[in-house]
């Protein structure tokens, strides 16, 4: 955890330097249609940044998202992840990059059905190699920080969307990534809920430096992140300080919130 | 992911589709079992066939009287009595031969006390029980001596023993054939069926001397109805058909050119053909079986490319927390040799069952050896390994990003 502590100095953990992307299809006519997503992008994001990425459907940022997780590879230009050239890597190597240093959130918690919270929790260690009794026992005490211990041997079906939500940033959690994704990580929960995970987020930046990177397409989900990234046609349009999310930390804690300084 | 766990993963895996997986491992199931019966039949019959073989005695010959024809109609082999007992004798001393036994037959009426058994009397010389490899269960042969002096003495098969006395000892007792009292000195041990399927054990043995004046008499005195002659060596088999030939052609002043008033058989080259055709058999059954077992491989791979189309946004997730090509391949790899081998070890153990089963009912021979159970193991894994390689192949080759998007 101490590196990850350090890295409150501006030290670069995504550079990406002109990064396109096109998908070809073939068309109807047989003809390949070129599809192009992404024009030369170029962003930095430094270790311990909590940003959001904001764009209208088609924007390209669910492709952005998908390059930064290694789960896409670009067509052209660069990707520096913690000073790896992970446009050169090969797929087992990406596949460690996944498991090491990604913790990944989506829309739909994407928990693997029929088993347990806590092995759902426990599996990015095994595929780290770590035993499964090992595993199970980090898995149950990352549970119980997220306050879902009693919830350990339910299966996803028996849990509510928001628990599913935490049983995910726990497995996102469990390798202790330096860097977490999460794409529309609120899409699927209503507005009460969505607010815990934000927050849960919020103090997962604050308190242990892990970089988020948020995808969204409301403003409200948005606004507690502190870097604020508009994406349009592929384009980058904006990219600047996030002044709605100090109010709104202003707010939560002067509310109930659940946190501590 | 070391190995244990993954195998775990699949185990879980399999559980969670139980019907589906218990259909699928019918497949397998059915096609081991049927190997492993077909197999076993096969061995037993081929066993069943050595063991007669090496009843019957080894480098034998039979020398049957030849045809006759009169007048444009032929009479069959045996037609004609032109074998003799003094034919006999002088085969047994050619080089290549080792023995020789003249044997006449006759079918007869046996009595002892109350019981009465009607059977095959064979009248024949000491040497026939070493050519036919009989043993005596108890008592001893009738020796030269018997034979020379027409002794009223009788061995007797174990089936005729068992039926005139049940479980009397017969050594030394007195039965009557055709109403003349002949002293029992031996019973032989059984060999059960000849591989015409000829009960072998009813009968009964006297010496031939005393059969032609006593029992059976005598058209044409000397002569026999077959002679059993013993090859010196495997080898010399044909050099000793020859020699026989040879010698018998002069015995009988056949003139060159004019065919043979007895024909030479050799025992050993009917024995091989039965060997060669049980081999056949088994050969050709076992293949059948595997027909089974390929189609229980097929649907193996069909349901498992089922299973990893079902299974891709799973894939995804796994690919997206880290699995990497191996890990995703080996689980599907084991999902599939697992089904395989628990398919092959409870086809195995039907397959002994059923043998089992077909062993009582039709009385048949069933041999299974470590090696068929070996077999049986080897093929299930291997028909695992080679459906289940390419939807494990699919299934890794997915790219993280389509199978996460998949719906």
């Amino acid at each position: 955890m101490a590196s990850i502590q350090a890295a409150h100095t501006a030290n670069p953990l995504i550079q990406i330097e002109d990064l396109c992307k096109s998908y070809s299809l073939q068309g109807a006519d047989g003809k390949t249609i070129t599809n192009q997503v992404l024009f030369s992008i170029n962003l930095t994001i430094n270790q311990g940044e909590f940003v959001a990425i904001m764009g209208h459907s088609g924007s390209g940022k669910s492709t952005l998202m998908n390059i930064l997780g290694c789960l896409d590879t670009p067509t052209s230009g660069s990707y520096w992840l913690a000073g790896k050239n992970v446009a050169a890597l090969s797929g087992d190597e990406l596949a460690h990059i996944r498991n090491q240093s990604i913790g990944f959130v989506f829309q739909g918690f994407n928990l693997l059905k029929r088993m347990t919270a806590l092995d759902n929790v426990a599996t990015p260690l095994l595929y780290a190699g770590i035993g499964r009794s090992q595993s199970r026992k980090r898995a149950l005490e990352l549970l119980r920080r997220t306050g879902l211990e009693s919830f350990a041997m339910h299966q996803p079906n028996q849990l509510s969307g928001g628990q599913q939500q935490r049983v995910a940033i726990s497995r996102a959690l469990i390798n202790e990534p330096p860097l977490i994704l999460a794409d529309e990580p609120t899409g699927n929960l209503d507005t009460q809920t969505s607010r815990e995970i934000m927050l849960l987020f919020e103090q997962l930046n604050r308190d242990q430096g892990i970089t988020i990177v948020l995808v969204t397409h409301e403003d409200d989900i948005a606004a507690y992140a502190k870097r604020l990234i508009r994406l349009k046609d592929g384009h980058i349009i904006l990219d600047q300080h996030n002044k709605a999310s100090e109010t709104i930390l202003d707010q939560a804690a002067a509310g109930n919130s659940p946190m501590t300084q | 992911m070391n190995l244990l766990t993954i195998i775990g993963e699949a185990l879980r895996a399999l559980r969670q589709n139980r019907l589906r997986t218990g259909l699928t491992m019918l497949g397998m199931i059915i096609g081991v079992a049927a190997v492993v019966l077909m197999l076993s039949i096969g061995q037993g019959a081929r066993t069943k066939i050595n063991e007669t073989i090496a009843a019957m005695g080894s480098n034998l010959f039979l020398v049957v009287p030849g045809a006759t024809s009169s007048g444009g109609f032929s009479f069959g082999s045996g037609s004609v009595r032109t074998l003799t007992i003094n034919d006999a004798y002088a085969v047994a001393e050619l080089s290549s031969i080792s023995a020789t036994a003249p044997v006449t037959t006759g079918t007869v009426q046996l009595n002892y006390a109350a019981k009465n058994w009607s059977t095959i009397i064979t009248g024949t010389t000491p040497n026939y029980f070493a050519v036919g490899n009989w043993k005596i269960e108890s008592g001893t042969i009738f020796t030269e001596s018997d034979l020379r002096s027409a002794a009223r003495v009788v061995v007797l098969g174990s089936v005729t023993a068992k039926n005139l006395f049940g479980d009397e000892d017969p050594v030394g007792k007195t039965i009557r054939i055709t109403n003349r009292p002949f002293l029992v000195v031996g019973v032989l041990m059984a060999k059960g069926q000849s591989l015409t399927g000829r009960d072998q054990d009813d009968n009964v043995l006297i010496p031939i001397t005393t059969s032609e004046r006593q029992i059976t008499g005598n058209q044409f005195p000397g002569s026999i109805r077959y002679m059993m002659v013993q090859g010196k060596s495997a080898g010399d088999m044909d050099i000793a058909e020859i020699e026989i030939t040879q010698l018998l052609r002069q015995r009988h002043r056949i003139a060159k050119g004019k065919e043979n008033d007895f024909t030479v058989r050799n025992l050993t080259a009917i024995a091989d053909v039965a060997t060669d055709a049980a081999k056949v058999m088994s050969i050709v059954l076992g293949a059948i079986a595997s027909v089974s077992l390929l189609v229980g491989g097929i649907g193996i791979m069909n349901i498992m490319l089922v299973s990893v189309t079902e299974r891709t946004r799973e894939i995804g997730i796994r690919m997206a927390i880290g699995a990497n090509r191996r890990a995703i391949l080996t689980q599907f790899l084991l999902e599939a040799m697992m089904i395989c081998i628990m398919g092959g070890v409870i086809g195995l153990l039907v397959g002994i069952g059923g043998a089992w089963v077909v062993s009582r009912v039709a009385d048949m021979l069933i041999v299974i050896t470590v090696g068929m159970v070996g077999l049986a193991f080897l093929f299930s894994s291997a028909v695992g390994i080679f459906f289940g390689f390419y939807p494990a192949k699919k299934a890794a080759s997915l790219k993280p990003v389509d199978a996460l998007r998949y719906e």
